[in-house]
């Protein structure tokens, strides 16, 4: 009989199972998400969807030798009968590996005071303002012969973690992004903006078509420019796209092994060296206010410096660059023993850069720019060299000439070649810290707060025709 | 230079090899008839013109070893139901995971709520092409051994054996090991009559050796690609495992004294476990329909291959003869049904160096019947998993050989100055799929004819035209590989496929070389 369990008493019941079968210690993760999407393109809706999904992981433990191994297993869709199938099989696993090198004990907890609540979901209802808008918008562009492209996603994971050592925890996270493309009517040129928000309330169909009608205005010069290094504005999303990737580089085990631009040469790891004389700090911290992250560890493998056994961990506010120098790397409680720093630094679903005195808006680095380039954002960016974090990727949907502080035309694109370690060294002009949306990975990672940068020397290896 | 890849026979397994291999019984007994007519009922009796119902279990497991230490293993399994349908002209649709006819039904209606939400916005009446019914069908992927059969401490011990073999080489640092297997089983219906039950069975390893020096520091990854296969590729069958194996560490150790290279222009021919890519980026992406027509223009991006030049683009030199196909044995695209119900096919995409077909979907094909010359979808609609709706996706792309064309080594000797590349690494192209720069995991230098050793630093960049229009020579049928990736992301909301490429080595005529450090500012 198919018997569907809430998510508190899939917990109780694994745990409970686990026990019974002599595990000596289990976590058991379950995630409920709801999302709901609008998606459109020349000017009409292409595709949508409502979709509801369930996932239950459960984390074995059993002694191994002089150590401790571990089984994972995750399922969607899990009932009754099948939990306990599932909570086997995690034994079972765990039974045939050998002693985990990063097993630690399971963390401790108590029960969380909104343990007992439903998972929170969402509804195409969280389109009532914005789809209206949209509608609107997409009629407005017809009749000015210019076509949009966009997609509008919203959605909320409930999670729920618990351990054999008393650990309860639940959270919510809503998250939501629209990204919307501009083209002309003989598609030649083309302007983007993309925003994150967490319930559409504050977003605008009708206001984010205005500013690509802006955008487009500007092509009504064109200019041809030529590939090397360019003075450069880069807006809060073009930095973010830069410096996304950074981020996810800073993990501790694969610098201390040799392979990150975070590795010292001769072995360990480069925490403490200044990567920039500029007072430019990166951090995490899941409270932050408009960018909440869960707040304790979530893992569903071990790898690098990630650990099931830290499952539940609390997430402590976390400064990775600070004042240009290093300062921590991600690590596990396992990984930061490895590499010898006091305490485990987990990754954190946000970042913030920021640079002290950083003042004024996009338009007030350009308003400062005698001759240079603007760039919308960036897009297939992708490791060229590890050692230096040299990345490539192109210029995308906007890139404008400066001239006298005013914008004057619109440009062809690049291929660049750039490490963002560099950037942070190079650049001289920043502005205030915003929250910004990643083009190239914002639709995963979208907890990001970034300035604009004005970079002096962008590398624009050669000129892409695409338009 | 270029490995010999041999088929070797499976002896000694103690598993059991699927010489027919069958549904998995687990899947069969899902309630995928009562769910699918509770489903489609409903969608009907809500005044839906058109509802089709998938079931899909994708059973997934990942192998990560580290220094030969296991790092992570786990076993996930996704399954869950989709309805879409066509209602009032407009799509909607939804997704659950209960398998319920309650739930069935529930999703059914969300997906009419979210066609009659969506409405308004709609200015196109969806229709769809033509396709024949296939009644209560069954299809099979080839492959020999089902890897969730397999014990994991078996595996694990495989797997420590090859991290072994590297890491107590010489001049090895560290050693990653990954691998992925999937088992997918589907099971699709709709309003026309069609319903088919479907099992894929795909698997990717990668195992690299890093090396540590006093100023720098490089990698070497094995080439093998992903491969409709099951466990039987990791002991052998379809890769030499044992060869490749045995020369990483001197191949690493050369790339990490290897001399930097000159940037500037060099001929270089290209083996299919670097070219694969390549094809992927500047000809999969760049000939399908739903990109040319602006579908992806604010995500995945458009292609430079417009409809208007359909027939006409001179795509690349006349040697140039690329296939899209969705019924290649082990390939990772191939399918006996489609997710819209469309059986697999194989087609031209570009012949003779022109521009002659796109991949499409049973929208599209309609739409656009009398621009491709044929009213019928060639079969390229897929959704990668329950939660998320079918889109217009790769089929195995390939480049096909020269009929008794020459070997790598023939064409290594029409070089006088050139580079030599092996395996993928680096790749990134472009929103209109023109500008590209890859790099690789081997780079040898090519002097009157001759490899005299590796080059280190290299990346080659190019437009698409230009560097297909410059293609000499494509290798013989010995030097054919099926290349490709588990991981090609599209739409929105973003989702995963994998595909083939079969390509031959070839020879191309002055290409820009870049050096990486340089290009760093160092």
């Amino acid at each position: 009989m198919t018997i569907q369990l809430t998510p508190q008493d899939t917990i109780e019941r694994g745990l409970a199972l686990a026990a019974a079968e002599g595990a000596d210690g289990c976590v058991v993760l379950v995630s409920e998400t709801s999302s709901t999407n609008l998606r459109w393109a020349n000017n009409t809706l292409t595709t949508n969807g409502a979709m509801r999904g369930s996932s239950v992981t459960v984390i074995a433990t059993v002694g191994s030798g002089e150590g401790t191994a571990a089984g994972v297993i995750g399922r969607s869709s899990v009932t009754e009968d099948s939990l306990r199938e599932i909570v086997s099989a995690a034994i079972a696993t765990a039974r045939s590996a050998g002693p985990a090198e990063d097993a630690r004990p399971l963390v401790d907890g108590t029960v969380g005071a909104d343990w007992d609540l439903e998972p929170e979901e969402t509804t195409v209802g969280v389109y009532e303002k914005f789809a209206p808008s949209l509608g609107e918008s997409l009629k407005q562009a017809d009749l000015e012969r210019r076509r949009l492209y966009g997609f509008a996603n919203h959605e909320v994971v409930t999670l729920y973690v618990g351990s054999s050592t008393g650990l309860r925890l639940r959270q919510a996270l809503p998250r939501g992004y629209v990204s919307s493309t501009g083209k002309n009517a003989d598609l030649s040129h083309s302007a983007w903006v993309g925003t994150a928000t967490r319930d559409f309330t504050d977003v605008d169909a009708l206001a984010l078509d205005t500013e690509l009608t802006r955008r487009l205005g500007w092509a009504s010069r064109t200019v041809s420019v030529d590939a090397g290094r360019h003075p450069t504005v880069l807006p809060p999303a073009a930095v973010a796209d830069l410096m996304t990737y950074l981020y996810w580089q800073l993990d501790g085990r694969d610098a201390f092994d040799g392979q990150t631009v975070f590795s010292k040469s001769g072995g360990g790891t480069r925490i403490g060296d200044t990567l920039s004389q500029q007072p430019v700090s990166m951090h995490s911290d899941p409270a932050l206010a408009g960018l909440e992250a869960f707040a304790f560890a979530v893992a569903r493998s071990s790898g690098g410096s990630s650990s099931v056994f830290d499952n539940g961990l609390t997430l402590q506010a976390t400064d990775w660059i600070r004042g240009g120098k290093l300062e921590h790397l991600m690590t596990s409680r396992h990984t930061a023993e490895l590499i010898g720093v006091p305490e485990a630094t987990p990754d954190i679903a946000n970042y913030v850069v920021s640079v002290d005195g950083g003042a004024g808006s996009t338009d007030d680095l350009v308003a400062g720019l005698d001759n240079g380039l603007l760039v919308t954002c960036l897009w297939y960016i992708r490791m060229v060299d590890p050692q230096t974090l040299l990345l490539t990727g192109l210029t995308r949907d906007g890139v404008y000439l400066v001239e006298g502080g005013e914008v004057a035309g619109a440009v062809n694109n690049f291929r660049f070649n750039e490490s963002p370690v560099d950037l942070l060294a190079r650049f001289t002009g920043a502005g205030a810290t915003v929250p910004s949306y990643s083009r190239e990975w914002g639709d995963y990672f979208s907890r990001t707060a970034t300035p604009p940068l004005l970079v002096p020397d962008f590398n624009m290896s050669s000129v892409s025709q695409a338009n | 230079m270029s490995l010999s890849l041999h088929r070797r026979a499976l002896s000694g397994s103690l598993y059991k090899v699927d010489t027919v291999p069958e549904v998995d019984a687990s899947f069969l007994a899902l309630p995928r008839h009562q769910l699918a007519q509770a489903a489609l009922q409903r969608a009907r009796d809500l005044g839906a013109t058109y509802a089709e119902f998938r079931l899909e279990r994708i059973r997934s497991e990942s192998i990560a070893l580290r220094d030969s230490v296991l790092e992570s293993a786990n076993d996930d399994e996704d399954l869950g139901l989709a309805v879409r349908v066509i209602h009032d002209g407009t799509w909607g649709f939804a997704a659950g995971v209960a398998l319920t006819e309650d739930e069935a039904v529930r999703v059914a209606e969300q997906a009419v709520n979210m066609a009659q939400v969506s409405r308004p916005i709609n200015a196109e009446t969806i229709e769809l092409a033509d396709e024949p019914v296939y009644d209560d069908v069954t299809w099979l992927s080839s492959y020999e051994i089902d890897p969730f059969t397999v014990p994991r401490a078996d595996k694990v011990a495989l797997l420590t054996d090859y991290s072994d073999r590297l890491l107590k080489a010489d001049g090895v640092a560290h050693v990653s090991v990954h691998v992925a297997t999937i088992h997918e089983c589907k099971y699709y219906a709709n309003t026309a009559g069609t319903s088919y039950t479907q099992q894929r069975v795909r698997i990717g390893p990668n195992i690299t050796a890093h090396a540590v020096a006093e100023d720098r520091f490089d990698s070497m990854s094995t080439c093998a690609p992903p491969a409709g296969r099951g466990w039987e590729y990791m002991t052998g069958t379809g890769w030499n495992w044992d060869e490749e194996l045995a020369q990483i560490p001197g191949w690493l150790a050369e790339k990490l004294a290897a001399p930097t290279v000159e940037a500037g222009e060099y001929d270089v021919v290209i083996d299919p476990t670097n070219l694969w890519l390549t094809i992927h980026e500047s000809i999969g992406h760049a000939t399908e329909l739903d990109r040319a027509l602006g579908y992806e223009a604010n995500y995945a991006g458009t292609s430079f291959a417009t409809t208007d030049k359909l027939g006409t683009l001179k795509y690349g030199s006349p040697v140039m003869h690329v296939t899209g196909d969705r019924t290649v044995e082990h390939g990772l695209s191939t399918v006996g049904y489609d997710d819209e119900g469309v059986a697999g096919q194989q087609w031209d995409l570009v012949k003779d160096g022109i521009l002659v077909g796109y991949q499409v979907d049973r929208r599209m094909a309609k739409k656009n019947e009398d621009l491709l010359g044929t009213p019928r979808s060639n079969g390229c609609a897929y959704a990668d998993s329950s939660g998320h709706i079918p889109i217009q996706r790769m089929a195995n792309v390939s480049l096909q050989p020269a009929a008794n064309g020459p070997s790598t080594e023939e064409l290594i000797s029409r070089v006088k100055n050139g580079i030599y590349i092996v395996g993928d690494k680096s790749w990134s192209i472009d929103m209109q799929r023109y500008n590209f720069q890859f790099t690789g995991q081997r780079f040898y230098k090519i002097v009157d004819g001759k490899i005299v050793g590796q080059l280190r630093d290299v990346a080659y960049q190019a437009t698409t035209t230009d560097f297909w229009g410059s293609m000499e020579a494509v290798g013989g049928p010995q030097t054919y590989l099926l290349g490709g990736a588990l991981n090609c992301g599209k739409a929105e909301p973003s989702q995963s496929g994998a595909v083939t490429h079969g390509c031959p080595s070839a020879l191309f005529r002055s290409v820009r070389i870049l050096n990486t450090t340089q290009e760093a500012g160092r």
